[in-house]
């Protein structure tokens, strides 16, 4: 680098570009300049706001969306039924069970069939351990927004009792292909409730101190409180999903509106804030780690009362498996999936299904013609519908807000790109 | 994913009238089709019963049968009835260069990022759209309409050859 101090903005003409701190600043009116933040920076990364600013306040924001797009919806068309859950899950990675599930309910629908009831309590527990290490990942990056290196530290740090959860549940840390057509591909292994019941009691402490050390914090709620307020009716209005919706007064959650899979039978509260700014953003998120917590408890104390090592494939694909597969369950807790899973045709339809992801609301739509392979598969993800947020929100606050506005919708760009 | 109880699906029927083209079944959500000049009058009506926000604008390529599939899957925020059911509001456009329908974005905010992604994925042109651009896509990737059925993808095999 060079060592000369940097010019600033002094002496600009209208039309010239100069690199100011790393950002490239284009002056485009009289007193107007355009920043480009991103693709990289420090918080999530891959994605770019183009910004337009009057000294130090926004007029106009631009979010360039596209950085990660792996075009997911066009590859699926492809592949096998059963070979696009480890595409979609690459999403959302920490949140994969809860990203593809959708899509298997969607197929389960097209194929007639509905898995056995304790394939439904398993694909519920890890979808909760999936959503509390989905709101931590966030809180964490939030954390790194606004210069608070303890948030970030803290929820990676218990973010890790999750994620080893999973990897004990069903042997990987990330992406684990848990939910397929039909069931899930394995059993809880012994123990495995007690240690969900000792990381319950654990982090419900840490939720604790997490409001003492971050939203009660009176620098923190300085620079929260009051910003990026998204008010009830342009919430409604911008269409946005999850846990900022419901920050802004409306009490939508999809496990309690149209519920799938065993949340029906299940007692938790859908955490709703009034303010609409970005502290209730993070408070939505501590309040609903709180209740999938209690959802994680329900779970295993109905598990528990349930015979094991069966009731987890649905008789379509496991009623003609051989003897050495069911042995296999019976020995290792693992479904062998059938040979025939792979080729399985599903009978001509359009159908959709959606379920309550860590960050919001997923959608699937798929529609098959009778192939082995689906005719149309279209997935709308939660941070799709939340990057408008940039667009019509940011405007009007100082450019200083914006990372306290980034980081409290918790939008992740693999996860909106597809 | 319940399925509209009959009585809303009536209503809705009631209240589009004439508007109607046809009516399908799916699994999961109903669909309306209507003409693509009389979209923004289905949707304004859809709009103004509760159905306040857009879930997906979904499009399929029926390449055999020449036309492309143009739905908005809609639901409701704020009214409890209408809460827990989607609803299809879709239209067939002709399989052309450039296909053109009215957007919807005036009515629906939500649906206005979801539009540009079709723009650009399969070439339709929403006449009054504020913003019409490629959202996902590079420019030159986005002139290739990467979602209609003759774009092929090629892909490599597992095996070194």
């Amino acid at each position: 680098m060079s060592s000369s101090p940097e010019p600033g903005l002094r002496g600009m003409e209208v039309g010239e570009t100069r690199r100011v701190y790393g950002l490239d600043v284009k002056k485009v009116g009289k007193d107007l300049y355009e920043v480009f933040i991103g693709p990289q920076h420090p918080g999530s990364g891959h994605m770019r706001i183009i910004v337009r600013l009057d000294g130090d306040i926004i007029v106009e924001a631009d979010p360039d969306l596209g950085y990660v797009h792996r075009t997911v919806e066009k590859l699926s068309e492809g592949r096998q039924w059963i070979k696009i859950i480890p595409l979609i899950e690459r999403m959302a990675i920490l949140d994969a069970c809860n990203v593809t599930l959708p899509y298997v309910e969607a197929v389960e629908k097209l194929l007639g069939i509905e898995p056995p009831e304790r394939a439904k309590y398993l694909r519920v527990l890890l979808c909760e351990i999936n959503r509390i290490a989905s709101h931590l990942y966030g809180m964490g990056i939030f954390g790194v927004f606004l210069g608070h290196s303890t948030m970030y530290m803290w929820p990676f740090g218990d973010r890790e009792v999750f994620v080893e959860l999973a990897e004990w549940l069903t042997g990987a840390r990330l992406t684990h292909s848990y939910p397929v057509p039909g069931g899930v591909r394995r059993e809880m292994p012994d123990g495995f409730s007690d240690s969900v019941r000792k990381a319950v009691r654990y982090m419900r402490r840490r939720l604790d101190e997490y409001r003492k050390l971050f939203l009660d914090n009176p620098v923190i709620r300085r620079r929260l409180e009051g910003v990026g307020i998204i008010p009830k009716r342009t919430a409604i209005e911008l269409g946005i999903v999850g846990p900022n919706l419901r920050a802004s007064g409306v009490r939508y959650d999809v496990r309690a509106i149209d519920p799938y899979e065993v949340y029906g039978e299940l007692e938790f509260e859908v955490p709703v804030f009034e303010e609409g700014d970005a502290l209730a953003r993070a408070w939505v998120r501590v309040e609903e780690i709180r209740q999938s917590l209690n959802i994680l408890e329900q779970v295993v104390d109905r598990l528990d009362k349930m015979p094991r090592n069966q009731g987890l494939m649905h008789d379509r694909f496991w009623a003609k498996a051989p003897a050495l597969f069911k042995k296999v369950l019976q020995d290792e807790g693992r479904v062998k999936l059938m040979p025939l899973m792979a080729m399985v045709k599903v009978p001509k339809g359009r159908a959709m299904a959606r379920a309550e992801a860590g960050r919001g609301e997923i959608v699937y739509y798929v529609e098959s013609d009778g192939g082995i392979t689906p005719y149309r598969m279209r997935v709308v993800t939660p941070s799709f519908r939340n990057a408008i947020v940039f667009k019509y929100i940011a405007p009007g606050h100082r450019l200083a807000d914006l990372p306290a506005i980034y980081g409290s919708i918790d939008y992740f760009p693999p996860e909106a790109d597809r | 994913m319940a399925s509209p109880a009959e009585g809303v699906v009536d209503r809705i029927r009631e209240r589009l009238g004439d508007l109607v083209e046809g009516f399908e079944e799916a699994k999961g959500f109903v669909t309306f089709y209507v003409r693509p000049e009389r979209l923004r009058d289905a949707a304004s009506a859809l709009k103004e019963m509760g159905f306040d926000h857009v879930k997906s604008v979904t499009v399929v390529d029926r390449a055999k049968e020449g036309v492309f599939h143009l739905g908005y899957h809609v639901s409701s925020y704020s009214n409890e009835e209408l809460a827990g059911i989607v609803v299809e509001l879709a239209t067939r456009l002709p399989r052309e260069e450039e296909p053109v329908a009215p957007s919807l974005s005036g009515i629906w905010t939500s649906a206005e990022f979801q539009e540009r992604e079709v723009y650009e994925f399969f070439g339709i042109v929403f006449e009054g759209h504020p913003d019409l651009r490629p959202i996902l896509l590079a420019p030159d990737m986005a002139e290739k309409r990467p979602l209609r059925k003759e774009f092929v993808v090629k892909e490599e095999g597992i095996y070194l050859e």
